[in-house]
């Protein structure tokens, strides 16, 4: 039962982390342009892309 | 476009003033949001950015790949929008100016709360099972045990619905308000009971309580929600990239004598505009200076050009085809006669808007039998079987949450969604998810000849040319921006031959040093005898006879196989046309149709589909011209080619981007195939209700029992309608 008020509390920290995290990514914009993000990982720091 | 002129591009030597399309942001930043057509790569990502952000002043340059939309903000002048803008469109992409409040924005919004909604919904549902599932495998022996996990479910099942819960209880309080009911009520109820219930219990240490029902109901029902959203939010992007494209270029002549280029919904009556050789005519006018031949098909569907001179009214959406001139705007923007014909169109949209779908259809009947059981459930139990309160309201929560329509509310938007998915696999682009249902009740299909039927490019016949007199026809033709020009230059092919001082004469033809010409068979001093209305142009070389290069109309590489596959389908086929009888009658035997009609004007085409539509008929329209507007308005379903008038794609319930016209086969396959899923789907939600809701009438049913039954229906509902992507194009 005591080990139950500290496991139980923690597992719903860590759920709501998640959450957090889902929603601070949704705000930020990272969902805004799927398309774009698979491109964009071609381009490399200086600016010129990969060949794809 | 009875005359299939191609428009010119978009980008003219000078750049653009955008600044109404500028905010000013609070921190100084001038920020511009611009639509790119073209870009489809991390090449093209790179070099737009890498190119704005080059530019001293600018700070941020974003583009968007999926939305096509480019975000610029620079420290500076908004009037220095227009430069940028060049600098994108001359590295070789399509650039337009946005209006950031369009229909499209809005949906994106709702999109991101119901994302929002479902992610917290699947939180709470998820941590709530947690406790839930220890308590069903035996850690609730002790109460002290139990009372606490019903006590951490509330706290997190509390929030969490009034949170995710909120676009349902906000459309069913809209509803209730209006003294109707929709899907969303009963929702509401079952969500609202169910909470409230097992607080109760709570409080009095009960036994069972459902918070775990609750939140994974809001769960699957918001995933409905926002695959609907989704299907609309595609539709929506189509729309308000075709709008975007209806900003036409306009050139006003200042009373200093300078010129400034801007946007046609920019210019005021009275104004001084110029209307270069080639470029659509931005307003409503009358010449003022020069004199010039129009392409007036698009409002008139004529396709041989009309002599305008000095005093003439000019419209809106007719293409300038000889030499430029200057006109006093008298109707502009909204005041345009093209903007009437939009007008007209909207106005029979709305008409047809009154349709309503099946979903819709079934939600009405549906709602208040699901609320008469409820309480016929609950007066049962409480009087006949002398339940006790709690015992009594939980199997009505069960009813209430068993005949929750999660799998109707999803039978047909997943199924949607899919056959949009496929359809834009095809390259075709449906602008609403009712239109599908639509397709599939069409029993007849009108075509459009010019640009629907036929391509929409004119195509040269060069046949009379030898080698060495195509290379002099590529080269003079390619120092044109003429259509005509324009299409003989993109048709030959070869090395151009080496001309020197190739000079335009406007209006009237291209000339070399050396005696070289093509143009006008006035001015290239052909036979006038021997000419016909059809489009021409004419070959002069030094010391020979003038060649003729007559130009026409293609039929679509599969217009006929198409027709015959719609006639065996057992619909009825028609062409209408603006054209004369006799291009007409050829193509209607080219393509295998026996019922035509020439010389149509824009309302005489309206009114047959009317006379159609009242002997019973739902017809499909296929058309490309601003003269088929409002016949595609009247339709049942219309559908046009991406190669269209802007705003005929605008009103045009469905865009098919490739020439083929195997498009319309494809649609109605994948249409039917939709609607026999759909049907499928929303007989399998019925039938399992039917199943369900005796038994949980009966008391079989506990809530949670509710739930899972009602998530594994709209799950097979979701599975079935992925037959859809089975579908192949044969």
């Amino acid at each position: 039962m005591s080990v139950l008020l500290i496991l139980v509390p923690l597992a719903l920290l860590l759920g709501l982390g998640g959450l957090m995290a889902f929603l601070w990514a949704l705000r930020s914009g990272q969902f805004d342009d799927p398309d774009g993000a698979a491109y964009r990982i071609l381009i490399a720091d200086d600016g010129t892309p990969k060949a794809p | 476009m009875a005359d299939t002129l191609a428009l010119p591009p978009l980008g003219t030597p000078a750049a653009r003033d955008l600044g109404a399309y500028v905010n000013a942001r609070a921190d100084g930043l001038q920020q511009i949001t611009l639509l790119i057509e073209g870009a489809h790569c991390a090449n093209c990502i790179a070099r737009i950015e890498n190119s704005l952000t080059a530019v001293a002043g600018v700070k941020t340059a974003r583009l968007n790949l999926s939305t096509g939309r480019l975000l610029v903000e620079w420290q500076g002048l908004a009037n220095q929008a227009g430069a940028l803008a060049k600098q994108v469109e001359d590295l070789g992409f399509g650039v337009r100016a946005l209006d950031t409040h369009g229909p499209q924005d809005e949906n994106t919004t709702k999109e991101k709360q119901l994302l929002r909604a479902l992610a917290v919904a699947g939180f709470g549902a998820a941590n709530i099972m947690l406790m839930s599932v220890a308590i069903w495998s035996g850690a609730a022996d002790e109460t002290a045990t139990r009372s606490l996990f019903h006590f951490l479910s509330a706290v997190i099942a509390v929030p969490v619905v009034a949170y995710a819960g909120w676009p349902f209880f906000k459309s069913a309080l809209l509803a209730l308000r209006a003294r109707t009911t929709n899907m969303d009520v009963p929702i509401s109820l079952a969500v609202l009971l169910s909470v409230g219930l097992s607080l109760v219990q709570m409080a009095e240490e009960g036994q069972h309580v459902w918070f775990e029902s609750a939140t994974m109901l809001l769960f699957f029902l918001l995933i409905g929600r926002l695959l609907d959203a989704r299907a609309r939010g595609r539709a929506h992007s189509a729309v308000s990239r075709l709008l975007a494209m209806r900003m036409v270029d306009a050139t006003i002549v200042n009373d200093d004598g300078t010129t400034t280029l801007t946007q046609a919904d920019m210019v005021l009556p009275g104004m001084q505009v110029r209307v270069p050789m080639g470029a659509q005519v931005p307003v409503d006018g009358t010449i003022t200076e020069g004199q010039s031949s129009f392409d007036t098909s698009l409002v008139t569907g004529e396709s041989t050009p009309m002599e305008i001179s000095q005093g003439g009214a000019v419209y809106a959406g007719t293409i300038n085809l000889g030499a430029p001139i200057t006109l006093r705007a008298d109707a502009t923007d909204e005041d345009t006669l093209l903007a009437d014909i939009a007008r007209m169109m909207t106005a029979a949209e709305q008409r047809r808007g009154g349709i309503v779908i099946l979903a819709d259809k079934i939600a009405r009947a549906y709602v208040p039998v699901v609320h008469f059981l409820a309480a016929a459930a609950l007066v049962f139990w409480l009087t006949i079987m002398a339940a006790s309160l709690p015992h009594a309201l939980e199997i009505t929560i069960a009813v209430l949450v068993i005949t929750c329509p999660c799998a109707l509310a999803l039978a047909v938007p997943v199924v949607q969604v899919l056959a949009s998915t496929k359809l834009m696999q095809q390259g075709i682009l449906i602008k609403s998810p009712a239109a599908l249902e639509r397709l599939a009740e069409i029993d007849t299909v009108v075509f459009d000849k010019t640009g629907t039927l036929t391509l929409p490019d004119l195509m040269p016949d060069i046949s009379a040319l030898n080698g060495e007199q195509q290379a002099t026809a590529l080269a003079l033709a390619s120092a044109s921006h003429h259509p005509l020009a324009r299409a003989l230059a993109s048709h030959l092919e070869g090395t151009p031959a080496s001309l020197s001082n190739i000079s335009e004469d406007p209006g009237n033809g291209l000339r070399a040093e050396g005696g070289f010409k093509l143009g006008r068979a006035a001015w290239v001093g052909a036979d006038e005898t021997a000419q016909t209305p059809a489009p021409e142009l004419w070959l002069s070389m030094p010391n020979a006879a003038p060649l003729r290069i007559p130009f026409k109309d293609e039929l679509r590489p599969d217009a006929a196989h198409v027709i015959q596959r719609l006639k065996d389908k057992g619909l009825k086929v028609i062409l209408l046309s603006g054209d004369r009888p006799a291009p007409v009658a050829h193509t209607a035997a080219a393509a295998g149709i026996t019922d035509w009609q020439a010389d149509m004007r824009p309302d005489a085409k309206a009114d047959y589909l009317q006379q159609l539509e009242a002997q019973g008929r739902k017809v499909m329209m296929v058309g490309d011209g601003l003269n088929d507007g409002p016949a595609l308005a009247n339709a049942y379903i219309s559908l046009s080619p991406a190669s269209g008038a802007d705003i005929t794609q605008t009103t045009a319930d469905i865009v098919f981007q490739r020439p083929s016209l195997k498009a319309v086969t494809d649609l109605l396959d994948i249409a039917g195939n939709a609607r026999g899923l759909a049907r499928q789907n929303i007989g399998f939600a019925l039938a399992y209700n039917m199943v369900a809701i005796p038994l949980a009438m009966a008391g079989f049913i506990t809530p949670l029992l509710a739930a899972l039954a009602m998530s594994a229906s709209s799950l097979t509902v979701t599975a079935n309608a992925f037959r859809l992507s089975f579908w192949r194009a044969s």
